[in-house]
């Protein structure tokens, strides 16, 4: 394990009841990631993807091996401590954007902060007007998600996975329900973010026209690293 | 109270402003039945009350039941005198009683009396009276006749009566008419009608007569006693207390109306455990109406509310957001129901005047504060369950990650 690693995961499985029987989806991983990479993580339909990027986000524990992160032990960290930990240090963008529909682009971008806080800050409104700033939606701070595009929305997103500060985002297939275009402006923006904020991303994709913009790449085939 | 619990909770409700109106109005409607059910069950106990209380005594003091003697007490015959029902002892030392009685705290009015049964003689009809001989001055003590009279006057001379409506009308009688009674004493005399009443109440309409205390002496011959003390109490609903006092006090049997008028206070549980059944039921329609509501927005907010947990919104700040929710909607909701009732009421007569036919609906008895923080517990109980289930739910999966 280099110094620098922000998380080392090895020999991880994951099975799953499946009515009597038992799969085997993740057959023994062992990756770790370095601060500041951007990361592609490629691999068919069924490959285990997001199975993977589940238990590195601690939305869901491994069945084996070790899960460590910023020198903290995730195997063995209670539900509690996963909890803040998720909160405090990782971010998330999904295939769909998940926008809380009350809330304006603003709220939604402040939401992690003030659930954590119980409060809305006003240091927390400058961080989220920043954010939207920089995922180019400036003037979109006070639209709800239902008056936004497709696009617009998952940038919203990415900017909502930011503003705890993480030092990893999670973006599982952030672009699968995006058009080209908007595809490319949100890969756009989070190389800009990865090399401006120093952000590491984990994206997961079957697309290799997102992976080539990534540093590193990673394939994913029946649940095993099969090139890295 | 988290604040960001309570801003997400409150922009949730405006957010839908259609359904969060339609949820406030069922709930309304519940609390405006709760009240109306109150009040009207208040106001029916309240106008019976005082119906019933409004003519008779509240207390009615007379000598107390003495066992009959038994005669030669031997172990082989064992004789003994039947209890005479008809007639009870006069109270003979009244008059030191009386300032006893009115010192009591909530005594009224007092009124001594002469009581016996008498026949009125008309040709061949003969119909049986209870009289009343009553001292000057006390004649509306105990029911109100000088109001009730219909025809005549109030005045009662040593040869004057005053007669009900019911008896005047079987008797063929009119004011002026002179009438023979003879007491169950064997007293005979001649009595001019002097004023004719209606109380409302039939017993005394067709059987009460009222006459001069003095006359009623001797037509009984009572020489100094009384046969009995009535009383009136404020409240009403006293009487029973009052009573035992009394009896401590004069050694005298006491008994208050609610003793012969239990059947009206059966009526009256009957018709109130009848209201709380029916406020039971609004509350338990307020519950599931808000328990099912906040089910549906739960499973269609399923995905808002894992990202919520997935990024780290702890099961309390989700709990929290639902019951606050559901709370708001009962509160709201009651408060409005509340002025609602308030107003809709507001232009009822008060019970004392209600018209025959008309609904006896007590404001006062709404039971205003009641029905709002009944109706807002039961709105936190319905969101609760809603609202563990919601923190329950996993996050990878609402998500579908
Ligand atoms: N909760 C689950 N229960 C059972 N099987 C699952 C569950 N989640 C995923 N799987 C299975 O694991 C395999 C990998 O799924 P997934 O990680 O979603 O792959 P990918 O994201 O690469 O398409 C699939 O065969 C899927 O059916
Ligand atoms: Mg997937």
């Amino acid at each position: 394990m280099s110094a620098q690693a922000i998380f080392s995961v090895s020999g991880l499985t994951k099975r799953f009841a499946e009515g009597e029987a038992e799969v085997l989806v993740l057959k023994g991983i062992d990756l770790s990631m370095t601060a500041g990479e951007m990361t592609a993580l490629l691999g068919p339909s069924g490959s285990g993807k997001s199975t993977l990027l589940t238990i590195l986000g601690t939305l869901m524990r491994a069945s084996g091996g070790t899960h460590e992160m910023l020198g903290v032990d995730l195997m063995q960290a209670s539900e509690a401590q996963r909890t803040e930990f998720r909160s405090k240090h990782l971010g998330f963008v999904f295939q769909f954007h998940h926008l809380l529909s009350d809330l304006s682009a603003l709220e939604n971008v402040m939401m992690p902060a003030a659930s954590a806080a119980g409060r809305e800050t006003p240091a927390m409104r400058e961080r989220a007007m920043e954010l939207l700033d920089a995922v180019g939606l400036p003037d979109r701070m006070n639209y709800r998600p239902s008056a936004m595009s497709g696009g617009q929305r998952q940038r919203v997103a990415v900017a909502r996975a930011l503003i705890n500060n993480p030092v990893l985002v999670l973006a599982d297939e952030p672009t699968g329900n995006l058009d080209r275009q908007s595809a490319d402006q949100v890969m756009d923006l989070i190389r800009s973010i990865n090399q401006t904020m120093a952000t590491s991303f984990l994206i997961s994709t079957h697309d290799e026209h997102i992976a080539a913009q990534c540093s590193r790449r990673i394939e994913l085939l029946d649940g095993r690293i099969i090139r890295s | 109270m988290n604040p960001y619990a309570v801003k997400l909770a409150i922009r949730h409700l405006l957010s839908h402003p259609g359904q969060t109106a339609l949820l406030m109005a069922g709930v309304a409607l519940g609390v405006s039945v709760f009240i109306f059910m109150s009040a009207l069950i208040g106001g029916l106990a309240t106008l019976l009350t005082l119906r019933t209380v409004g003519s008779i005594p509240h207390i009615v003091l007379e000598m107390p039941d003495r066992d009959p003697a038994t005669l030669s007490p031997n172990a082989h015959k064992h004789v003994v005198l039947q209890k005479d029902l008809s007639r009870r002892d006069q109270i003979a030392i009244w008059q030191p009683v009386i300032p006893i009685i009115e010192q009591t705290s909530g005594v009224t009015a007092v009124s001594p009396q002469i009581r016996g049964s008498a026949f009125v003689e008309r040709g061949q009809t003969v119909a049986p009276v209870g009289v009343i001989g009553v001292m000057p001055g006390k004649l509306s003590d105990i029911a109100n006749i000088e109001a009730a009279i219909v025809d005549g006057s109030s005045n009662l001379p040593a040869d004057g009566i005053l007669i009900g409506s019911r008896l005047a009308r079987d008797l063929g009688l009119r004011v002026g008419q002179v009438i023979r009674l003879s007491s169950d004493r064997g007293r005979t005399r001649s009595f001019r009608i002097g004023g004719i009443f209606t109380l409302g109440i039939a017993s005394a309409d067709r059987q009460a007569v009222y006459m001069n205390f003095t006359t009623a002496r001797a037509l009984y011959d009572l020489s100094t006693g009384i046969s009995r003390i009535e009383i009136k109490v404020e409240p009403a609903t006293d009487a029973a207390d009052i009573a035992e006092r009394l009896r401590r006090s004069t050694g005298l049997k006491a008994t208050a109306w609610t003793e012969d008028n239990a059947q009206l206070f059966e009526g009256l549980d009957a018709q109130a455990r009848t209201g709380t059944i029916i406020k039971a039921f609004s509350l338990v329609t307020i519950i599931v109406g808000i328990a099912s509501a906040m089910l549906l927005s739960i499973v269609r907010r399923q995905s808002e509310i894992g990202i919520m947990r997935a990024m780290g919104a702890s099961n309390g700040l989700v709990i929290s957001i639902f019951v606050l929710e559901g709370t708001l909607i009962g509160f709201i909701g009651a408060i409005v129901g509340a002025v609602a009732a308030w107003f809709a009421l507001l232009p009822l007569p008060p019970v004392t005047e209600v018209s025959s036919g008309g609904l006896p609906i007590d404001r006062q008895q709404g039971d205003f504060l009641l029905a709002i923080t009944l109706t807002t517990l039961a709105a936190t109980l319905a969101s609760i369950l809603p609202a563990r289930r919601a923190a329950r739910i996993d996050p990878v999966e609402a998500i579908g990650a």
